[in-house]
């Protein structure tokens, strides 16, 4: 009986040590994978900003200003331009 | 080999066998005991000193680094953000130990060869040395790709401004450690700053890494701020500042808008401004806020806070008369002028003409100590407290140190001082209804409100704001088509030694639409040389252009529509008469090639 039951914990003993093994081996390997999914997700964020940096300098008001009123001719209606609808 | 050995020797030897075994055995035994001690103290009694000591040789703890949260104004655009670049640095050891490589990185580095060489060798006794901060990652990766012994690069973050000079002063900018130096960049500098994490990696002698353990601790990133600044109204501002500053050859100026119902800063402009994206140490002079830091004496914009002080104590009522003429009055060693000699003025007049005699009266009977606390209510003397580094106070002198002439002076705004901030704080207090709220920059982040004067006073002190806009006021340049426009000029002369120069301030606080006032804006240029010095011909046309636009950007009602109608039948008189056709459509199709690439400072542009 004794016997058995020694058999029984030496395999669990091992089971639990290859577990163990197991367990750390999969938490590198997760975590190669968080890392790379956070540098992933740091270039695409980063990349996000860079766009909008891009499109708050191509929509600079100064810029739109200068391209309405030179390039096509924009500007403020005068005062007897302006065509007041009653409610 | 024992057949060899001589007979007579084996019964000398056998004799001391069992000797010379237990001997061996008891050296050989104590040895693995020695083995196994050690073994046993290095593994169990002094275990967790020799794997410190061991993990030092290979593990490290590395940090990773994290961007700084963005700015972004009232509707989201993006006013102030980081982007990655990378800084090259080298192992000045290392790379004295290969001495035939350095022409080639003194050539990808872009600087002398000489240059670079004393350089390191001043440092040879270094480990670290960068060579180049902040370039362009590409560049970097250039670098890098000559595979010289002893040249890294690490990533770190640069702010960009993509609004340029325009939002300048507000945002302020950040340090070469990407720390906030000056503005909103400075007061926000913990909210926006990330903290950086750590992670364990195994690295090589090369300090290559070879292996990721173990994250220490996560890297969280700054947090973005969205600030009460309207992008729009904030370049409107900075374009007509700058117009008026250039047409009257204006030594500098400031102009904020506040949102009277939030006590929002909307915009705020200085000029002289600089370039956030390149600070150099040089012009310290304008990198000050001057919207919050420099005094200004308020002059006639003070008249109104006088008139509600009068109103409120009961000295005098909207019927009350004074007699101003003969447009001189003589106080103590003083004589205090009136342009022209208005004669007898109701209170509204004295407003609408901006009569210092008038104010000079009506604060007459006013007690000091409750004239000034009068005062101080709308916010004169003290720090507004908006959050601003660097805010100035003010001067408002107790009563105590006031002589003879002081509450005279006070009235018709000199003797003390004030920032164009809190003058317009003051002004959103009388639109408010009274209410006086502290500015904010930050978006819903709206500060209590104090009453400070009753309400129907100051609705009725707005009123004849009102008149000042109107034909036979002070600033009729400030009218506004569609609106009804309340305010008030302010031309004083600027303190010099020994008294006042001939150098002016010029000075328009308004509120638009009079009748529910939606923006305070106070509009404050310094030292007008050319043309007028007269605030309703400097600073009341910029308050105009300004409000006009951001009335139309923020969709306010008009609430004057009559002159509105007025003027459409007029221009439907004229087009009667002879009808212009219309523009001719757009054929030109865009190719914004003339426009230089938008990151070409990075590179980034894909």
């Amino acid at each position: 009986m004794s016997r058995v039951l020694l058999v029984a914990l030496i395999l669990a003993c091992v089971g639990s040590a290859i577990a163990v093994i197991y367990a750390r081996y999969s938490h590198r390997q997760l975590f190669v994978e968080l890392t790379r999914l956070e540098r992933e997700r740091d270039e695409l964020n980063i990349e996000f900003g860079r766009l909008q940096l891009e499109q708050a300098t191509w929509a600079e008001a100064n810029r739109i200003d200068q391209l309405a009123q030179q390039r096509i001719g924009m500007k403020f209606p005068e005062v007897d331009d302006i065509v007041v609808v009653r409610p | 080999m024992s057949e060899r050995r001589p007979p007579r020797n084996r019964s000398r030897v056998g004799a001391g066998l069992p000797l010379r075994m237990a001997l061996v055995a008891t050296v050989l035994g104590l040895c693995s005991v020695a083995l196994v001690g050690r073994a046993a103290y290095v593994q169990l009694v002094n275990a967790e000193f020799y794997q410190r000591q061991g993990e030092a040789r290979f593990l490290r703890e590395l940090p990773i680094p994290t961007s700084r949260g963005m700015i972004t104004d009232r509707n989201g655009e993006p006013v102030a953000v980081s982007t990655p670049v990378e800084s090259v640095w080298g192992n000045p050891q290392e790379l004295l130990r290969h001495p035939d490589r350095l022409p080639e990185l003194a050539r990808a580095l872009g600087m002398p060869l000489d240059e670079l060489s004393s350089r390191l060798s001043q440092r040879s006794d270094k480990e670290f040395y960068y060579l180049k901060r902040r370039i362009n990652p590409d560049q970097a990766k250039a670098i890098l790709a000559l595979n010289i012994p002893g040249v890294f690069s690490q990533r770190e973050f640069k702010r960009f401004y993509p609004q340029g000079e325009v939002m300048s002063h507000v945002l302020g900018f950040t340090n070469v450690d990407d720390r906030g130096q000056e503005g909103l960049e400075l007061a926000f500098d913990e909210w926006l700053r990330g903290k950086p994490g750590s992670k364990r990696v195994i690295r090589d002698r090369q300090g290559r890494i070879v292996e990721n353990i173990d994250l220490v601790k996560t890297a969280e990133p700054g947090k973005d701020l969205t600030l009460s600044i309207d992008r729009r109204i904030q370049f409107l501002a900075h374009r007509e500042l700058r117009a008026a500053l250039e047409r009257h050859k204006a030594a500098s100026g400031s102009m904020v808008v506040l949102d009277v119902a939030t006590g929002e800063v909307l915009a705020m402009v200085n000029l002289p401004a600089f370039n956030p994206n390149a600070v150099s140490g040089g012009n310290q002079d304008a990198h000050r806020n001057r919207a919050v830091t420099d005094l200004v004496e308020p002059g006639s914009t003070m008249k109104p806070i006088t008139v509600a002080a009068a109103l409120n104590a009961g000295t005098a009522t909207l019927n009350s008369r004074f007699d101003t003429s003969p447009g001189t009055l003589a106080l103590g060693r003083y004589t205090i002028r009136d342009t022209h000699n208005y004669g007898v003025l109701d209170v509204t007049g004295i407003i609408r003409k901006s009569s210092n005699i008038g104010s000079v009266k009506l604060a007459e009977p006013l007690p000091n100590q409750y004239f000034y606390d009068f005062i101080r209510g709308f916010g004169y003397g003290s720090p507004p407290k908006s959050g601003f580094p660097g805010e100035a106070a003010g001067v408002l002198p107790p009563p105590a140190r006031w002589s003879g002439s002081s509450k005279a002076t006070i009235s018709y705004g000199y003797g003390l001082s004030a920032t164009p901030l809190q003058i317009a704080q003051a002004y959103a207090a009388l639109g408010n209804h009274g209410r006086l709220i502290t500015p904010t920059f930050v978006k819903g982040q709206i500060n209590e409100a104090r009453q400070v004067v009753p309400p129907h006073i100051a609705d009725q002190v707005l009123k004849m704001m009102q008149t000042v806009t109107e034909p036979g006021g002070t600033a009729t340049q400030a009218a506004i088509l569609g609106y009804h426009v309340a305010g008030k000029t302010g031309t004083a002369r600027q303190a010099a030694a020994g008294g006042y120069s001939r150098r002016y301030t010029t000075t328009f606080a308004g509120l638009v639409p009079a009748t529910n006032p939606r923006f305070a804006a106070v509009v404050v240029i310094n030292d007008p040389q050319a043309g007028s010095y007269y605030a309703g011909l400097v600073s009341a046309p910029v308050f105009r252009s300004v409000m006009e636009d951001a009335l139309r950007l923020m969709d306010v009602p008009p609430d004057d529509i009559e002159t509105w109608l007025a003027a459409q039948a007029a221009g439907e008189a004229k087009r009667q008469a002879g009808i212009k056709p219309l523009p001719a459509p757009l054929e030109e199709d865009f190719d914004d090639l003339a426009i230089p690439p938008a990151m070409s400072a990075t590179g980034g542009s894909p």
